[in-house]
């Protein structure tokens, strides 16, 4: 009998998501998976595994979730509120789920999307190479109440430890590079493009995000005629009335609006993971400059690894101080309090 | 022929590959060069080149242009796109015939007397119009196994809205361009709807799970509501009532 995670309650629109299904463009479906890959990186960190198993992505709002057997988990991505049972247990950061305890996971303080991932990943059916829903291709399904998803085999590992995420969350500074449309928008629109503070609008979902602001909207020189041409996560299409979208990993393939730049790969985890309201710059930089800021944010995932420390059980990591038990005295914190004199060790 | 000097035209995707643009506008032939183009590039099996596809005119390739020398890849591009005419290539073989039953109109397709009246004729014409069109499968795209066909007579060339509609239903044939799509699930779009099909372009989990492919033609015959509801009722293969056969 292979374990499981039961789902007991869960938010709206929380999902199993991998790395997604590269190779079907020419069939119409983009790659989807994570909304934030980086998140998965973080979480094989964690628990030693690798960063395409398959994890429970939780967009603003998380669940409650019960294991068949000890299992390990980490908590990644947006920080949400968690407790183990009634033990608050720390985000960005592996635990061990016995058998039986109920893990509630809360709403997000900091950032959109969380991730639960599971020593040994989900073991759920792969179709099309991936199992990651694509929820706007029809492929899979947002997770019910009630649903059990099998466990993968865990080659197993310490639990207890703790990693600093990558720098994605609360908005800022998003880096983009001209797409194939830049130049039919005027340099003045480009300038007070990159001038102007947006807000992430509260419709923004897997496949892409409105950025929202109070001027005029952004307008190419030929915005309706433009032919339909291919499309990639990241791109900033300007729809019809001139407010740009961020496209994201379940975006069309295809699309007819102009344009105006793509943000590169790495700062993508920026878009997703901002709130509603989140402000947000962009900024372009040149191909080369891309290029480069790639390289270093690749080596910053390859090194998250070797950046895992043991949880110091620091007062200031524990967000709720007073739900925790403080004992002191003559009282050890390890000792259960019902066991018989003849458990006691020997001295 | 419709060649002009700035194509064919190679331009950078963000970081994520590179396209081949064989027009600035849908084109029969820039649609046969773009197939024929991307069967060559799979055929050279460039380890730099993760994926490729056409949209309308263009081909693109996958590439990460973060570690890939980009000006290496526009050699290569360069040279093997100066070995042929690439307007003049054949369609794919295998190609398949498809007659797809469609109600037009009605409260399933209320866009129709709109679209009638942006291409300048009655609602009848429009069924007439687009029940007897033959139309081909420029690309597949947008979302998993969508077609984009063509190309309708040319007072079908209308605009897209300038609005999104807030969501068609899968199955929805909606029109715009002089091409028609048939949507894979309910999405916004910009298109009108016009006809309402059972037909169903992806079935993630069949063998087949991309129904069509470019080169395919179809045509959408007119049924009425009661045929629409048995087909819906009776079919669960996906095909929504449609039959094909092979052409070439």
């Amino acid at each position: 009998m292979s374990r499981t995670l039961t789902i007991l309650t869960a938010g709206p629109g929380v999902s199993v998501q991998d790395m997604g299904r590269p190779g079907y463009l020419s069939q119409g479906l983009t790659q989807g998976g994570a909304a934030d890959p980086v998140a998965l990186h973080e979480g094989a960190a964690l628990l030693g595994q690798s960063a395409m198993l398959a994890a429970i992505e939780m967009p603003g709002m998380g669940g409650t979730f019960e294991a068949s057997a000890d299992t390990r988990i980490a908590l990644t991505g947006a920080r949400m509120s968690a407790k183990i049972d009634d033990d608050p247990v720390v985000w960005n950061a592996s635990h061990l789920l016995p058998a039986g305890a109920r893990l509630t996971i809360g709403g997000a303080q900091t950032g959109a999307y969380g991730y639960l991932h599971v020593g040994g990943g989900f073991d759920t059916p792969v179709l099309l190479g991936a199992r990651a829903s694509h929820l706007s291709a029809g492929i899979g399904s947002v997770l019910e109440a009630g649903t059990s998803l099998p466990i993968g085999a865990d080659n197993g590992g310490a639990t207890g430890n703790v990693l600093t995420p990558v720098d994605r969350f609360g908005g800022g500074a998003v880096r983009i590079v001209p797409s194939m449309q830049t130049d039919e928008f005027t340099p003045e629109t480009q300038n007070r493009f990159e001038a102007t503070e947006f807000r992430r609008d509260a419709r923004g979902n897997r496949m892409g995000v409105r950025m929202d602001q109070p001027g005029d909207g952004f307008f190419a020189a030929d915005t309706l005629s433009i032919v339909s041409e291919v499309i990639v996560p990241g791109d900033i299409q300007i729809t019809g009335d001139g407010a740009p979208f961020v496209l994201m990993c379940e975006c069309q393939t295809t699309g007819g609006y102009p344009r105006i730049g793509t943000v590169i790969p790495c700062d993508l985890p920026r878009i997703a993971q901002a709130q509603a309201g989140t402000a947000l710059r962009f900024a372009f930089v040149t191909p080369e400059e891309a290029a480069q800021i790639t390289a270093r944010a690749r080596t910053e995932i390859k090194t998250l690894a070797g950046q895992v420390r043991p949880l110091v059980r620091n007062p200031r990591d524990i967000r709720d101080l007073l739900s925790y038990q403080l004992v002191g005295g003559v009282v050890s914190a390890m000792a259960d309090p019902f066991a018989t004199l003849t458990e006691e060790p020997t001295p | 022929m419709t060649k002009h000097p700035e194509f064919p035209r190679i331009r950078t995707v963000g970081l994520s590959g590179l396209l081949v643009s064989f027009g600035a506008a849908m084109s029969e032939p820039a649609n046969r060069a773009a197939l024929a183009f991307r069967a060559a590039v799979d055929a050279k099996g460039w380890d730099e080149v993760a994926e490729t596809s056409t949209s309308l005119v263009s081909t693109f390739l996958r590439v990460d242009l973060a570690a890939v020398p980009t000006q290496d890849m526009i050699d290569s591009l360069t040279a093997l796109l100066a070995t042929r005419d690439w307007y003049d290539a054949a369609l794919p073989s295998g190609r398949k015939l498809w007659s797809v039953p469609t109600l037009y109109g009605t409260d399933l397709a209320p866009q129709l007397e709109e679209a009638a009246q942006a291409a300048g004729v009655d609602a009848d014409t429009a069924i007439t119009d687009l029940s007897q069109a033959r139309v081909r499968v420029l690309t597949i795209g947008f979302a998993p196994g969508q077609p984009y066909m063509g190309e309708l007579p040319d007072h079908w060339n209308i605009p897209r809205q300038q609005g999104l509609t807030k969501s068609v239903p899968q199955g929805a044939l909606v029109v715009a361009i002089r091409q028609l799509i048939i949507f894979t699930n309910a999405s916004p779009t910009g298109w009108r709807h016009v006809g309402q099909t059972a037909f169903k372009t992806f079935r993630p989990e069949s063998e087949t799970p991309f129904a069509l492919s470019p080169g395919d033609e179809l045509s959408f015959p007119a049924i009425d509501r009661a045929e629409l509801d048995h087909i819906r009722k009776h079919d669960d293969s996906g095909n929504g009532g449609a039959t094909w056969e092979d052409i070439a």
